[in-house]
């Protein structure tokens, strides 16, 4: 098991080279000069020169990708102008808020969204299947911005069960019943679409599962028909399921940005479309590239997961 | 192509979808000729008029603006972004795809690995990084959107188009010399439109959602211009105060990407095969029973006795009678051979019993299954439950597929044991390998932890007849046990299962398509053909004398060792199809001789009731088969 993890942390290695120049080549596509952009059009040909001189933007494309390279893999990513800071140190701090949230859905759309599809596909056609069914196609079709201030008006304003924004209380104890307080509308409206996604598949793979001669075997042992569908069928599904479940923490990662916005959730994706509308490129450059290699590692680790469900996997 | 509108058409759903979706992007085409306010004159003294005030129907914005125009602008606007979007994503991706897919090798290669890449980041992390170096811009949403959907596209048409590019039409082409390009355009493009149609289908509405999106984020359509997400963005801040801004525009996208949602599934669904057939619905816990007719009364005292026993499957308005009425019974410590071609009922016979017919689509329409008195057919889930396995067990052909694959042997028959007699699990583990042991599995201790295809077929097999021991059972039905296996380890299989009945007085039924193994076994056998038995009695007596044409020519298909050289005979002709079965005698129209007399009426099955009966009119007798 330690050889297989190993095997694909080094297979991972060319993925992460290859972000790194895709995020580098749609860097380089900027027009225009990114000096004059952090500056202003009213800076002096001299500063920008000089500017320019310190960036390192008057060397050749490759070079600058390579001393870029170099200089992230010792933790460095650069100083956002726009905030005056180290890029790692904000991004780190960011992306913890992003990772309590984005995780939180995680886990709810997985569970959620497997229990919604084992049922629908256990009660096919029959009432509890059609529920699920048109909540699911409710839940991909409903944008998650337009979702998450529908919550804060129904929820927050209205019924005053939870805050309307934030993280934190502006005064008050930042303790853990605070955060999930805070966190449960965001988390929910997050979880909406990938929680759809998830009990759709979840849903054919079962009925695929359940077509298989070995359910058939499990129902001649005499095995309970709960144990037949949530042991013997589910397990079976997983094997499908997984892989999705892998896709969707990208979906919930990414889409996090829209409910940071809404929320005013203290997130990676907020800083990122403020860095984009700041021009602050640097800042932007190393958000994408730590938060794609998060997300990387995260599918490796979806892997591990899959091989160590599935035995058949030769690990 | 008509088919495939016709079924649309049928989806309800579709249908809906596909009305709402055309009001919409009628009214969108219409927006210019239509009396609107001018979206975008502003009239501060007007703001948030709320919804159905005069002048403004659904109200207007934080500057005045009236919203009903707003939204019917916008939703053009957001409409044609998604759309452009989608089909510029669907152009670029399949050309890549079909590029990739159509030479392979080095160019495959290289296109692939960057389009893993691409899709190795989080889906909106790319459209972001994308506008971030372009800059907000509705234009640079748009081509952000289209970027991150081309690897989706070029993986699915690259999949479809490597199938395409070994076909033998592919070959054909080259060889007369075609160009690549006309090969392409050609053969290959016309095959993966319908794909390229379906992807466009699932995901135009993701397309209209992330540019939304992105205008939502600010980054999109610019003041004054407004698209439905930027109208969105806009009424956030007054969300409180004033939620219809926000409502308005909110629902429009959702309406808009539901209908395409719903139109995209019935598009999915009329273009896979696999639906049209119903094929996805998975059978249930136990088989539908639908008896019109009285139940039969127990007509004898066996252990097991299956009286004028109906099962059908019912595919669409079709009926097939897979097994029209049959009569069996078994005794304690009795082996019952039932024996037949393939298709000739007789695993649905058995799977009966226990109610473990794949249903849908297999319903069983009469007779009566009584275990020991009680009627086993449409019993309660609870009963039969508690009897499967403890008193019938089944061994199933193939092994591979019987087994759950992702659980070891051992946690398999440890929960067979669990499943009727709950024991603590350490306790239940020795009892596994005692039962391994019992069917001579060498080194149980070790091979209770492997899995299924850890193991050979003839070791697999004896897991299956040990988890069918597990709770010491009256009677076993063995489907084909020992047809997926080679001939040594079929004769140990076998003789195994002999001993097992001789210690233990277990009952056997034996389904079988081999006289061979009928030989070796069986005290009685049966024959069936079309779902009814046409010939049973005492295993001796058929062997030696078939009565019925149908058993002579079954068994002169089977080869001896030491008979010289023999020709084998083939049935000429193929079974009935049982959804269209001929009056009177299913095998009159191959058998050599038939009367006009066998196609009249209904034949029973006739002869003394302990001895040979048999269900034909002109039956072999020892003169007419040294002629025959």
């Amino acid at each position: 098991m330690a050889g297989y993890i190993l095997k694909r942390l080094v297979s991972a290695i060319p993925v992460l080279l290859g972000i790194s120049v895709i995020v580098f080549v749609i860097m380089a596509m900027i027009p225009g000069d990114p000096a004059t952009a952090i500056l202003g059009s009213y800076a002096t040909p001299e500063n920008v020169e000089k500017l320019n001189r310190d960036l390192g933007l008057d060397k050749p494309m490759v070079q600058r990708y390579f001393i870029w390279l170099g200089n992230m893999l010792q933790g460095d990513f650069g100083r956002s102008f726009s905030l005056n800071r180290a890029v790692l140190d904000e991004v780190m701090e960011r992306f913890g808020a992003t990772l309590i949230l984005a995780g939180t859905s995680f886990v709810l759309c997985s569970i959620l969204g497997i229990a919604a599809g084992v049922v629908s596909a256990a009660r096919q056609y029959g009432f509890a299947d059609k529920a699920i069914t048109f909540a699911v196609l409710l839940g991909i079709s409903i944008p998650s911005f337009f979702l998450g201030m529908m919550m804060i008006l129904i929820f927050a304003v209205q019924l005053r069960w939870f805050p309307v924004s934030g993280m934190w209380p502006i005064y008050g104890a930042r303790d853990l019943s605070a955060l999930i307080s805070h966190l449960t509308l965001p988390a929910l409206a997050l979880a909406v679409v990938a929680t759809g996604v998830i009990a759709r598949l979840s849903r054919s793979a079962m009925l695929e599962v359940l077509r298989q001669d070995f359910i058939r075997t499990a129902r001649a042992k005499g095995v309970h028909e709960r144990s037949v569908i949530w042991r013997h069928a589910l397990r079976a599904a997983m094997v499908s399921i997984i892989p999705v479940l892998g896709v969707q923490a990208g979906f919930v990662l990414s889409g996090a940005v829209y409910i940071e916005m809404v929320f005013q959730w203290p997130g990676v994706g907020r800083m990122l479309v403020d860095a984009i509308l700041k021009r602050d490129i640097l800042l932007v450059q190393g958000g994408v590239v730590f938060v794609a290699a998060c997300y990387v590692l995260f599918n490796i680790a979806v892997d591990v997961a899959q091989s160590l469900l599935d035995p058949r996997i030769k690990t | 192509m008509s088919g495939f509108f016709r079924l649309l058409a049928r989806n309800r759903l579709a249908l809906a979808g596909l009305i709402v979706m055309g009001l919409v992007v009628l009214l969108a085409l219409l927006t210019p000729l239509l009396p609107l306010a001018d979206p975008d004159v502003t009239n501060t003294a007007n703001r948030f008029k709320p919804p159905l005030s005069e002048g403004a129907l659904l109200g207007t914005d934080h500057l005045g603006r009236d919203l009903l125009s707003r939204l019917m602008w916008g939703t053009r606007l957001s409409l044609a972004v998604g759309f452009a979007a989608a089909v510029i994503a669907a152009t670029l991706g399949a050309a890549i795809g079909i590029i990739a897919g159509f030479y392979g090798g080095r160019t495959d290669n290289v296109i692939m690995r960057g389009v893993d890449m691409l899709m190795a980041f989080p889906y909106i992390l790319l459209a972001l990084a994308i506008v971030a170096a372009l800059g907000p811009g509705l234009m640079n949403a748009l081509i952000a959107v289209a970027a991150v959907n081309i690897p989706f596209f070029a993986r699915n048409i690259r999949g479809i188009t490597v199938g395409i590019a070994h076909k033998e039409f592919v070959d054909a082409a080259r060889l007369s010399g075609m160009t690549d390009a006309r090969i392409i355009a050609t053969e290959v493009l016309p095959n993966v439109v319908p794909v390229i149609v379906i992807a466009m289908s699932t995901t135009v509405g993701w397309m209209i959602l992330e540019t939304a999106g992105l205008s939502f984020l600010g980054l999109g359509s610019q003041p004054p211009q407004a698209d439905l997400g930027s109208m969105l963005g806009e009424a956030r801040s007054a969300l409180i105060t004033n939620p219809h801004t926000s409502v308005v525009p909110g629902v429009m996208i959702l309406i808009i990407v539901m209908a395409i949602n719903l139109l995209g599934d019935g598009v999915r669904d009329a273009l896979d095969p696999r639906l049209k057939s119903g094929a996805l619905s998975r059978p249930m816990p136990t088989t539908l029973v639908d008896r019109s007719a009285p139940v039969p009364k127990p007509s004898d005292d066996g252990l097991l006795s299956i009286t004028a026993l109906e099962t059908q499957f019912r595919v669409k308005d079709r009926v097939y009678r897979a097994v029209g009425g049959v009569d069996l019974h078994v005794e304690p410590g009795e082996c019952l051979g039932i024996i037949g071609e393939s298709g000739s009922g007789k695993s649905v016979t058995a799977l009966s019993i226990m109610g473990l017919v794949a249903s849908p689509p297999g319903v069983i329409t009469g007779g009566a299954a009584y275990y020991r008195g009680d009627d086993l057919i449409g019993a309660p889930y609870e009963v039969l439950r508690s009897l499967r396995g403890r008193h019938v067990a089944y061994i199933f052909q193939d092994p591979l597929a019987t087994l759950h694959p992702l659980y070891t042997v051992g946690d398999q028959l440890i929960e067979a044991v669990r499943a009727h007699h709950p024991t603590p699990r350490a306790e239940a583990r020795v009892r596994a390998i005692s039962l391994l042991k019992s069917v001579r599995i060498p080194n149980a201790e070790q091979r209770i932890d492997s899995y299924p295809h850890e193991m050979s077929g003839g070791m697999r097999q004896r897991v299956g007849i040990a988890m069918a021991l597990a709770n010491d059972p009256d009677i076993i039905i063995a489907d084909e046990p020992t047809t997926a296996l080679d001939v040594t380890v079929q004769a140990q299989i076998l003789s195994l299962l002999n001993d097992l009945r001789r210690e233990r007085g277990l009952a056997i039924i034996f389904i079988t398509h081999d006289f061979g193994v009928v030989a070796q076994l069986c005290d009685r056998v049966a024959v069936m053909y079309a779902g009814r038995i046409v010939e049973g009695g005492p295993t001796d007596t058929i062997l030696n004398a078939p009565a019925h044409p149908y058993t002579s020519r079954l068994m002169a298909c089977v080869p001896e060792l030491g008979q010289g050289r023999r020709v084998l005979a083939a049935i000429p002709g193929l079974p009935p199809a049982v959804d269209n079965l001929p009056t009177g005698c299913a095998f009159a129209d191959r058998c050599h001789k038939v009367q006009p007399a066998c196609r009249t009426a209904d034949i029973p099955l006739s002869g003394p009731s302990d001895g040979n009966r048999v269900r034909c009119i002109f039956p072999m007798t020892a003169s007419s088969e040294a002629s025959a």
